[in-house]
């Protein structure tokens, strides 16, 4: 079996499900086109398939399980741009790609290419579990306790087509993280599991109930160390809870948060703990053998290194001041000595958060495949990792990642800005946030000498500042608690978020995360 | 209405019973109506006596009626007849049987070809791949 690295190799049972969903799919596109289907009919099957109906044009959004895909997968998405959208893709936070302008009658081709190089559409939007997220340094992270891949790809399996779990009251969102520094946010999720290991196997911690949009919610610890066999048997007794009683009357109370926080969290594991009772242990049980087949269908790199890598880099970085600035922000400790974890930048200041053209696309899969044994990673905050490059072959990557204009040094800087799509193609926003995200990032996010100084080294602080922007233009996305100040003057909403609990942004503790809301007055005038 | 079976049903309810809704159910009944509020637990041993149970879908996206289904085959062990009706399409015919529905009840002039396809694919469910039920 030659598994690809980083994630999980299909097997004939999982292509013969694909082929089975696109036939599906493509009858069901077929009903639309005749009118068989309402589009009240067909809108919740066409998004179980992630195509949404924007204010333009049909959009796809393509699921990239725990964010990890190979060079052939990039290249092609590569493809699909080109030839189905207007050349670019959209990364998103769910670790997802999408592309904003493709035709319906296309659709199904565009699945079986995908099918080709075993991708597919399904669940990435719909009342149903969505993608499930990890963390973007898993395998490769020096903190790690636990690498989350292999379990992210059973709860992939497990929510795949879930037969009692497909019309849930709203979305439902899951990550998993295997580090002590939680950099999946998941305290933000419906469900976040952090995993450890334990004296008899690993142990997941599990919090529910988190989210942001208009109800922003920290989660609440719903049970501390559940053993790897009753794993899939709690997440089905919280869903269950969650499908039976959360709401169905009002969209905007409809998530799980909006239940946990009417129980209350004692409550609701009351309630998750009446339905384990309930059932047969031995119905659920992920055994040993099922977790070991699916290991076994992740290759592990060869991450040997050069043994004068570590000194080769130091050398480099040395009288290089904007390479060993990116190093110093775009990088991450590896375990293994002599490799390093690269995180791209898709953020160039001025440019659009996230958009990376097709030609990027396939450029990244090349260095991919030349530094870090053809696996990327999408991240939450719409960066692309590769996660195992050899340090001493670091510079080389750089300037290659200059040549194609992703080698902006500012990851988790404050022009690393994570902005909704807004009204360039949303259908529930009221405003654009991308020309704004734009603009910030411009002003905000360039390293540029300060004028007259005779010293380049002294340079604009602006674009290191450790500030998260997020930007939302639907305005039921920002309602905040804490301090909310409206400038009359750009009449823009914004939102400092202190955080009186151990929120991280991307691992790090946040100092400060500003939320910005422009109004539609504000974002017309850009 | 026609009746379309999902699978053979294991103990199929004599036709032409009466249905009542489960807030008017007697000691008497033998078949009835639930609406996707109703906790089935509660039915405790009046159970023994049903032979049928309808599970129900105001609309197709409200999935109440999957886990009522399933927590009636699963934890109470009923093992009469279980029909769904209401708003429902052919893409769920595999998802209710799943969930231990025996047929649903579709308008006359519905077309069953979907229906039959729907039941066709996926052979193998990632589910029980990974060893539940």
């Amino acid at each position: 079996m030659n598994a690809p690295v980083g994630h999980y190799q299909y097997q004939t049972a999982d292509r013969e499900f694909l082929a089975s969903r696109i036939a599906e799919f493509e009858g069901q596109v077929q009903r639309r086109l005749s009118g068989e289907l309402t589009e009240d009919e067909f809108k919740p099957l066409r998004l179980m398939n992630g195509l949404y109906l924007q204010l333009h044009a049909y959009m796809l959004r393509i699921a990239i399980p725990y964010g990890v895909l190979d060079s052939r997968q990039m290249r092609k998405l590569a493809h699909i741009a080109r030839h189905y959208d207007r050349n670019y893709g959209h990364f998103t936070t769910r670790q997802n790609i999408q592309f904003n302008w493709i035709k319906l009658e296309e659709t199904p081709e565009i699945l079986r290419q995908l099918a080709d190089v075993d991708m597919h559409a399904i669940q990435t939007s719909g009342n149903c579990i969505r993608n499930v997220t990890c963390d973007q340094f898993a395998g490769a992270a020096a903190d790690e306790l636990m690498d989350p891949r292999v379990h992210a790809e059973i709860l992939r399996q497990w929510s795949t087509l879930h037969p009692e779990f497909t019309f849930l009251p709203r979305k439902f969102k899951i990550a998993i993280s295997g580090s002590p520094h939680d950099r999946v946010a998941a305290r933000f999720h419906d469900i976040g599991i952090l995993a450890r290991p334990g004296e008899h196997g690993p142990l997941f911690r599990i919090f529910v109930g988190g989210g942001l949009g208009r109800t922003p919610l920290v989660g609440h610890e719903l049970f501390d160390s559940v053993p790897e066999a009753d794993l899939l048997m709690t997440l089905e007794a919280v869903l269950r809870v969650y499908n039976a009683y959360g709401r169905r009357d009002n969209i905007y109370k409809a998530r799980i948060k909006i239940l946990v926080q009417a129980l209350g969290i004692e409550g609701y594991r009351k309630a998750v703990e009446h339905e384990l009772s309930l059932m047969n242990p031995a119905h659920y049980r992920l055994a040993p053998e099922t977790v070991a087949a699916i290991r076994a269908r992740f290759a592990a790199p060869d991450l040997t290194a050069s043994p004068d890598a570590e000194a080769r880099l130091r050398n480099d970085r040395q009288g290089n001041i904007a390479f060993d600035r990116w190093v110093r922000s775009n990088t991450h400790p590896h375990f293994a000595p002599g490799r390093i974890a690269v995180t791209v930048s898709i953020k160039p200041a001025g440019g659009i958060p996230g958009d990376a053209t097709s030609d990027q696309l396939d450029r990244l899969a090349d260095l991919a495949d030349q530094f870090s044994f053809g696996e990327l990673r999408v991240t939450h905050l719409q960066n692309v990792v590769l996660a195992h490059v050899a340090q001493d072959k670091l510079l080389e990557l750089w300037e290659v990642l200059n040549e194609i204009g992703l080698a902006d040094a500012n990851h988790e800087l404050i022009g690393d800005i994570v902005a909704c799509p807004g009204l360039d193609y949303c259908a529930l926003a009221n405003a654009r946030s991308i020309p704004i995200a734009q603009k910030l990032s411009a002003r905000f996010g360039i390293m540029r000498c300060r004028k007259r100084s005779a010293n380049c080294a002294s340079i604009s602080r602006d674009a290191s500042m450790p500030v998260a922007i997020i930007m939302s233009g639907i305005s039921a996305c920002l309602v905040l608690t804490n301090v909310v100040r409206s400038f009359s003057r750009s009449l823009w909403v914004v939102a400092m978020m202190h955080c009186h609990v151990p929120v991280t942004y991307s691992g790090r503790p946040c100092r400060k995360m500003i939320w910005l809301m422009p109004s539609p007055v504000s974002s017309i005038a850009i | 209405m026609k009746q379309f079976d999902l699978a053979p049903a294991r103990h199929p309810a004599p036709a032409n019973l009466e249905v009542v809704p489960v807030a008017e159910m007697t000691e008497s009944t033998r078949a009835i109506r639930l609406t996707p509020d109703f906790d089935v637990e509660t039915l405790g041993t009046a159970l023994d006596h049903l032979d049928l149970i309808i599970v129900t879908f105001p609309i197709f996206r409200d999935g109440r009626g999957f886990s009522q289904a399933r927590a009636l085959r699963e934890y109470y062990g009923f093992s009469g007849e279980i029909r769904a009706e209401g708003h429902l399409i052919a893409d769920q015919a595999q998802f209710l049987r799943s969930c231990g529905v025996d047929n649903v009840l579709l308008d006359d002039r519905a077309d069953t070809t979907p229906w039959l396809r729907a039941l066709s694919l996926f052979p193998v469910t990632y589910q029980t791949r990974l060893g539940l039920r």
